[in-house]
């Protein structure tokens, strides 16, 4: 990819930024305990990520631009508005299954919070009593499912671009089916929480199966950018040398 | 030249494409979290109420989207030069 195009990316995800709500709770959606059940949830997660950050800035001053790099990518990819024809509807990728595989699912965690917390805040986005819940949907179940798949499939000697690619895909389905299972175990009442969490799954599907994909060609085609103009800079989460056993 | 015919051709085949699309189909665009989670939170009772920054009035909404996306890609960019950038 030459300048010229990456300039022209960035000015496409500056200027696409607009509107658009998708996975994220809304204010007032879920009762008190429950938005307070998913802060406990998601603090252990954001203070481990943190420690992560520090620890890896210390040993590679690098990884710190990393993280603010892959940070802003979140913040954008998150608030992006991706029309989904076959649907007739919008929403967004999440961009943490890319994040987790790049920094690592610590700084995901902290970097998903950081645009979490700002959206809720400026962009009437998400909510401040449903931020614990979004972190722990978005940031933890997305980055540790991106992570997880990435790391098994280069064990077993899948391509590192297939394997971001389904790394990508996975961790954007994993992030709303968790917000599926969110708002079914709160909202539920004296229905089943099964049944619920079911019909609320099925109607995410028109919109995020094909918006998986797109998430899955962003996570390889990320990786393969990187992978191609700066190796070392995937060498901390030592993927590197599964990529050497898939390519062997 | 050669370029100029490319952009011109990219340009008009999008806006045939979007004319195309938008004309023929009814949907309104709204987001999975109207279509979907406000959807079943009013059913289930539990409306969501507003912001507690409210920055959904208007046009107020696209400037503080125009602000982030250009507060973010700064920041991508500024760091995106640092770590890839032929001198690096």
């Amino acid at each position: 990819m030459s300048k010229k195009h990456a300039l022209v990316m960035i000015a496409g995800l500056v200027l696409l930024p607009a509107p658009a709500f998708a996975m994220h709770i809304s204010e007032g959606i879920l009762p008190a305990p429950w938005a307070g059940l998913w802060f406990a949830v998601s603090i252990p997660f954001v203070f481990w990520g943190l420690r992560q950050v520090k620890a890896r800035a210390l040993l590679d001053a690098k990884s710190k631009a990393l993280v603010a790099l892959v940070g802003s990518a979140v913040f954008i990819i998150s608030c992006m508005p991706v029309p989904v024809p076959t649907a007739g509807t919008c929403s967004h990728p999440c961009g943490t299954g890319l994040a987790a595989i790049l920094i690592g699912p610590g700084p995901t965690f902290v970097v998903t919070s950081v645009a979490l917390l700002l959206q809720a805040l400026f962009l009437a986005h998400g909510g401040l009593t449903t931020l614990g819940a979004d972190i722990v949907s978005m940031g933890v179940v997305g980055g540790l499912a991106g992570y997880g798949v990435f790391r098994v499939l280069c064990g077993v000697k899948v391509s590192p671009v297939l394997a971001a690619f389904a790394a990508g895909v996975l961790s954007d389905w994993a992030t709303y089916a968790t917000t599926s299972f969110q708002l079914a175990s709160a909202l539920h009442g004296s229905g089943s929480l099964w049944a619920m969490f079911v019909a609320i799954l099925v109607a995410f599907i028109p919109t995020q199966l094909p918006l998986g994909i797109f998430e899955g060609f962003l996570a390889a085609g990320a990786y393969r950018f990187i992978r191609s103009r700066r190796p070392e800079l995937l060498e901390p989460l030592a993927v590197r040398v599964h990529e050497q056993g898939a390519e062997a | 030249m050669r370029n100029v015919i490319a952009a011109c051709t990219v340009v008009v085949l999008l806006a045939a494409v979007a004319w195309l699309g938008l004309s023929r189909m009814q949907s309104a665009w709204h987001g999975v979290d109207e279509a979907v989670v406000e959807k079943f939170a009013r059913e289930a009772g539990r409306p969501p109420r507003e912001p507690f920054i409210n920055t959904d009035q208007g046009d107020l909404l696209l400037f503080v989207f125009l602000l982030a996306g250009t507060a973010g890609g700064f920041v991508g960019g500024y760091y995106f030069r640092e770590l890839f950038s032929r001198k690096a």
